[in-house]
């Protein structure tokens, strides 16, 4: 099987993203979980890259490793004598194993007709047979003055950034109020 | 270039596992962070679809922004709230948050 550049490197990031993903859900030491969370939104970024979206893996890896899962990491100190737990999945645990595999297969069956045909021939193609078949337009890269100027301009999306900005305000505020410790 | 649907492949095992997480997970803040998991799956779903579909229309990755500000409001207020339920009951396990529970 041949391998180009760009195949290998979606599966170095899909690996991390699958990776990360599966550990944090079974990792039984929370701070670890939530360095796997990193993992994973880091191999999300690399994908965004390979998507040629260079704006939102910026984005994801300063949102989202810079402060989200920061934020993360502080909450599990903050509650640091809960870490050691005897059992990290509740008893319910094969229910929702059994709900993930019908759900993956579900998904599996909506998106296989939209992403081309995974018949068997497919699935065993090479990498390169398939770049033949799968034309796709070049786009540039100047995607990230494109997304600045659909914030700003009247036909583009002003009103639902302004509404995410105060959504986020709120959010924030909100956040702090219940998150402070109560005086008196 | 790679297919379109070994995106969507990827990005439906990330949503599952997010699922498998949210439901089995007995920590609050694990769960949380399931749910980030989720997320980013439907991030991955939005912008593979932009640039396979239409990478004219910038749309699909207007929208991938907002799902990212949507997602750090809901990371903030979700652990403020554990905290407080820390604070109140010594606990950030869901099962001993049962207050409201029939």
């Amino acid at each position: 099987m041949e391998l180009t550049w760009e195949s290998l490197a979606f599966l170095i990031f899909s690996a991390m993203t699958l990776g990360g993903g599966f550990a944090v859900v079974t990792q039984r030491n929370l701070f670890h979980a939530a360095l796997f969370l990193m993992l994973s939104l880091f191999g999300t970024a690399g994908l965004f890259v390979l998507l040629v979206a260079p704006f939102l893996a910026a984005v994801q890896v300063l949102v989202y490793i810079g402060a989200i899962a920061i934020l993360i990491l502080f909450a599990i100190m903050l509650t640091r004598r809960i870490m050691g737990l005897e059992t990290t999945l509740n008893s319910q645990w094969p229910v929702a194993l059994i709900t993930m595999v019908i759900l993956f297969v579900s998904l599996l069956l909506v998106l296989t007709p939209l992403g081309d045909n995974v018949s068997g021939e497919r699935l065993n193609a090479t990498f390169t047979e398939i770049d033949k078949e799968s034309e796709v337009s070049d786009v540039s890269f100047t995607t990230v003055a494109a997304i600045g100027e659909a914030f700003s301009t009247r036909n583009g999306f002003v009103l639902p950034f302004e509404i995410v900005s105060l959504l986020l305000t709120a959010a924030l505020i909100g956040a702090i109020v219940v998150a402070r410790e109560d005086e008196a | 270039m790679v297919p379109l649907w070994m995106f969507l492949m990827v990005s439906a095992g990330l949503f599952s596992l997010g699922v498998f997480g949210v439901l089995s997970r007995r920590n609050a803040i694990a769960i949380l962070m399931s749910v980030e998991l989720m997320l980013n799956a439907a991030n991955i779903n939005l912008v593979a679809f932009w640039r396979y579909l239409n990478p004219d229309n910038i749309a699909g990755q207007v929208f991938a922004a907002f799902v990212f500000a949507v997602a750090a409001g809901e990371a903030a207020v979700g652990l403020a709230l554990i905290l407080a339920i820390y604070r109140n009951r010594q606990t950030v396990i869901v099962e001993d948050v049962n207050l409201m529970k029939w």
